[in-house]
């Protein structure tokens, strides 16, 4: 049996009995031992291999709330904001401009051969550019012979060229649709709001029916992506998971260079609950050490900035109708007593907080039914969650992902317009989750924001928003809180801390490799910790060569 | 973030005639408001007529196991030549992979979740080509519908559902006393503007009242109403006439007229339209051209009046 040890200018364990080391021994995969290089060594004869000697080794990674169809968007053109890593690890320049954001789709264009196919931009975010939405005559400007479709950040908006309205029937006068706006001519303007205005031309523009569904090539690009990123877990957080999808995701992640493990959550649609939950533990059984399959995603409500979340009184700062629900207060708690009699676990969404406390009632009512102790049940962005209900999730057994990046990204616009001051300031409450025993992770939702788990951390441990105010002090954490919430926090919401979160005998060979120690970052600098790549069950992956 | 995608997978595809877009009626409702009783009273009475049936629900279709002649993957074919599929968010995927189907169905009946928004899908059956949204019938379960309009949680939701209605289906009217039933029909007449109410047990809604009267509605009539509990009568509409001031005036709520439907000339001189009206709502469509001329109205007996009707009908024209 061949065991490798590396050694590296600091090894950081997030193990507090034994927090640094100079040395980890690897064999078959997994952590053999972790120390001084005598102690190591008291395994026997190995192999010393010091690439990572001026290295600093940190736990892999792990990002509790992604999708994986972000590598299937990177062929697009990107059209977003902010600057921006694609898979090979070249950087977009943000947009910052209507203007910016139609010459990428010029040059985009320009490179094209057949003059029919469809040219297909994502993330675009009109909310940084005076919050005026892109029109038709703006896109026929690009090309008015080919159909051109731009989804927007939150993948809920796309703007239409006329030919792709026209394709899809709807360049006409009399259309009725509260997501379809009109121009003066009485023609749409291009802007289709809501899945149902954006379907019958999402087809015309290059994206299938089910864009929620990663291909082969974007799973390989989105797994460079966790490289580059120091990502070694990743989940892909809603997944319809068909025969097809499955088959071919363990065929990708089981190749010899696939460098991460994929957690893809059942989402709950297509299937009853008394279907959905035998359907997950069959798919659980299939499980392998890089595709963890055996839990369910459950969508309660939809989005602060879109104002489909479900708020409690007092609703939305705009005076915004309250939101949509999702699913049944019925049938979530249905789906939750059988998870917990079958031993699954649930991610629910949920943003507002009327839905969070929906989730708690309903799930405290199955546990009464079916008392577990250990169900770590999650809810996945939780943003406006109170300190009452941190408390109650806590005397449940619950856990939270919180989406720490809303707040850069989204923030001022929380602030002004969706929730006003005052519940701009609680929004993605780490702080008072940790303090009432929440067990606490923070995540991306790649694409919606950047994978980058160093971001994420910056996010939560100075929450800024864009603007550069500082929202919510006393939700801020500390960056040892932040790197825990990274790695062992992520771990435990997916009842994988006993596999991989810290650098321990026994768990998975899964380190991040970076240049600096990122306990010793100035809080403002922790998300510019140097990432040289990976190890990922005891393989090398440098960034510079994926 | 989610998205969807459809279920119904049809291979073959046929081209179609030249005909009416594909009449869709919506059937909303909170969960055990008996949309799904519904549904299969409808297709039990059929009586020759194709209904698609699409089922926005999680899991497995709701048909009952009698009714079904083959099940598929997604797609289950039912006596009579109907289909059922589910659909997820993407209604709009499901309907076009319908248009495919080898057979063309005469109707789709589209069972919404329990909390889906009916307006929101009638707006986009609007977008497709070769459908048109035909009614929005919401059923209410008259021994709960109070409460949950109340409910923290879902009352908003039931509300909005019940502002959407065309056609308020009063159900398990049965399980409450006069006084509750007569204080449900006032309150309905608050939060349901729009819709004619009507009353049911067991969702036994006539078929001719909750999907109107299909495409040749002269026709239908002359079958007769089996049920005996609804009235219909025939404007027969021989000289050409002005459609609006017409659909205007029967649509007036004392004329009890629950759907309409039927073909026109129209005057100034132009090419023969359809008029539907659905609960307080009309609408004037292109029609196909040779669409017997007549127009038919139904609505609960007893209520319903044909000497005020025919009154009414030659007063506005
Ligand atoms: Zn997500
Ligand atoms: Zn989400």
């Amino acid at each position: 049996m061949k065991t490798t040890v590396y050694s590296a200018k600091n090894i950081v364990t997030m193990n507090a009995q034994k927090p640094d080391a100079s040395h980890v021994a690897v064999r078959d995969g997994r952590i053999l031992a972790v120390g001084s290089s005598d102690e190591v060594a008291t395994w026997g004869p190995y192999e010393l291999d010091e690439q990572f000697a001026d290295k600093v080794l940190f736990p892999g990674l792990v990002e509790g709330h992604a999708h994986t169809m972000e590598g299937t968007l990177w062929r697009y053109v990107y059209c977003g904001y902010f600057d921006r890593m694609d898979p090979s690890g070249t950087t977009h320049r943000g947009n910052t401009s209507i203007d910016a954001v139609l010459e990428a789709l010029k040059a985009a264009e320009a490179k094209m051969d057949d003059p029919d196919s469809p040219l297909t931009g994502w993330q675009l975010d009109p909310i940084y550019l005076d919050n005026k939405p892109v029109t038709r005559a703006q896109l026929d400007n690009v090309s008015a012979t080919r159909p051109i479709g731009v989804l927007n950040a939150s993948g809920h908006i796309l703007y239409a060229n006329s030919k792709a309205l026209e394709l899809a029937s709807l360049l006409k006068k009399g259309v009725n649709h509260p997501g379809i706006p009109l121009g003066a001519d009485g023609l749409p303007t291009g802007e289709l709001k809501g899945p149902d205005a954006m379907a019958p031309v999402s087809v015309h523009v290059g994206m299938s029916g089910s864009i929620a569904d990663v291909d082969e090539r974007g799973l390989r690009d989105f797994a460079r992506l966790c490289v580059r990123t120091g990502v070694t877990t990743v989940t892909d957080l809603a997944a319809k998971l068909d025969p097809d999808s499955v088959d071919m995701m363990l065929r990708v992640t089981g190749e010899p260079s696939f460098p991460a493990c994929v957690v893809p959550l059942r989402f709950f649609l297509g299937l009853s609950p008394k279907e959905l939950v035998p359907e997950v533990a069959r798919l659980k059984k299939l499980s392998t050490d890089r595709l963890s399959l055996g839990r369910i995603k459950l969508v309660a409500d939809g989005s602060i900035q879109g104002y489909s979340a479900r708020l409690r009184w007092p609703g939305y700062h705009n005076g915004a109708p309250n939101g949509l629900w999702y699913v049944t207060p019925e049938q979530m708690l249905e789906l939750y007593e059988l998870a917990l009699e079958a031993g699954l676990q649930i991610h629910t969404h949920t943003n507002g907080d009327q839905a969070t406390q929906l989730a708690i009632e309903k799930l405290e009512l199955a546990l009464r039914k079916h008392p577990s102790n250990d169900h770590r049940f999650v809810l996945q962005h939780c943003q406006l969650a109170d300190r009452a209900q941190f408390t109650r999730m806590a005397a449940l057994g619950m856990s939270v992902n919180l989406f720490a990046n809303h707040q850069f990204y989204w923030g001022d616009e929380h602030y002004t317009l969706t929730v006003g001051p005052d519940r701009a300031l609680r929004m993605n409450a780490a702080r008072t989750a940790l303090d009432c025993g929440v067990p606490l992770a923070v995540h991306s939702d790649a694409p919606i924001t950047p994978l980058g788990p160093f971001f994420t951390a910056w996010c939560a441990v100075n929450r800024l928003t864009r603007s550069g105010r500082v929202q919510g002090e006393h939700e801020k954490i500390t960056v040892d809180e932040a790197l825990w919430a990274i790695t062992m926090g992520a771990a435990h919401s997916l009842h994988m801390d006993g596999l991989v979160g810290s650098i321990e005998v026994g768990k998975r060979a899964d380190f991040a490799v970076l240049e600096s120690d990122p306990r010793a970052a100035n809080p403002e600098e922790i998300k510019d910790v140097e990432i040289w790549g990976t190890v990922q069950g005891g393989r090398v992956f440098a960034a510079a060569d994926v | 973030m989610s998205k969807f995608g459809a279920q119904c997978k049809v291979d073959a595809s046929l081209p179609q005639p030249m005909s009416e877009p594909l009449p869709v009626t919506i059937i909303g409702g909170y969960l055990g408001a008996g949309k799904t009783t519904l549904v299969n009273h409808l297709l039990r009475t059929a009586q020759g007529r194709k209904l698609a049936v699409m089922v926005n629900e999680f899991g497995a279709l709701p048909i009952d196991e009698d009714l079904i002649e083959a099940q598929g993957d997604d797609l289950i074919s039912i006596a009579g030549g109907c289909v059922c599929c589910t659909f997820g968010s993407d209604l709009s995927a499901a309907l076009i992979e319908l248009g495919k189907l080898p057979v063309r169905p005469d109707q789709v009946v589209i069972e919404c979740s329990g909390v889906a928004i009916p307006s929101a899908i009638a707006a986009s059956v609007t977008l497709l080509e070769g459908f048109a949204p035909d009614g929005t019938v919401v059923l209410v379960d008259a021994e709960t519908i109070r409460t949950a309009a109340i409910d923290d949680y879902i009352g908003d939701t039931i509300l909005r559902q019940l502002a959407d209605a065309d056609l308020a289906v009063i159900n398990k009217a049965d399980l409450v006393d006069v006084p509750t039933l007569s204080a449900l029909e006032s309150w309905l007449s608050d939060t349901a503007p729009r819709a004619k109410t009507i009353v049911s047990e067991h969702s036994k809604v006539p078929l001719d009242i909750a999907l109107g009267l299909g495409a040749t509605p002269i026709q239908s009539q002359q079958m007769g109403h089996a049920d005996g509990l609804f009235d219909s009568i025939a404007l027969p509409c021989a000289d050409p006439l002005d459609g609006e001031p017409l659909a205007k005036a029967l649509t007036d709520p004392k004329l009890h007229i629950t759907r309409a439907k039927g073909f026109f000339d129209p005057i100034p001189d132009g090419p023969r339209k359809a008029l539907h009206i659905v609960g307080h709502r009309w609408d004037i469509t292109d029609s196909p051209p040779n669409a017997p001329l007549g127009i038919v109205c139904i609505g609960v007996k007893g209520q319903f009046e044909r000497d005020l009707i025919r009154k009414t009908a030659k007063e506005a024209l």
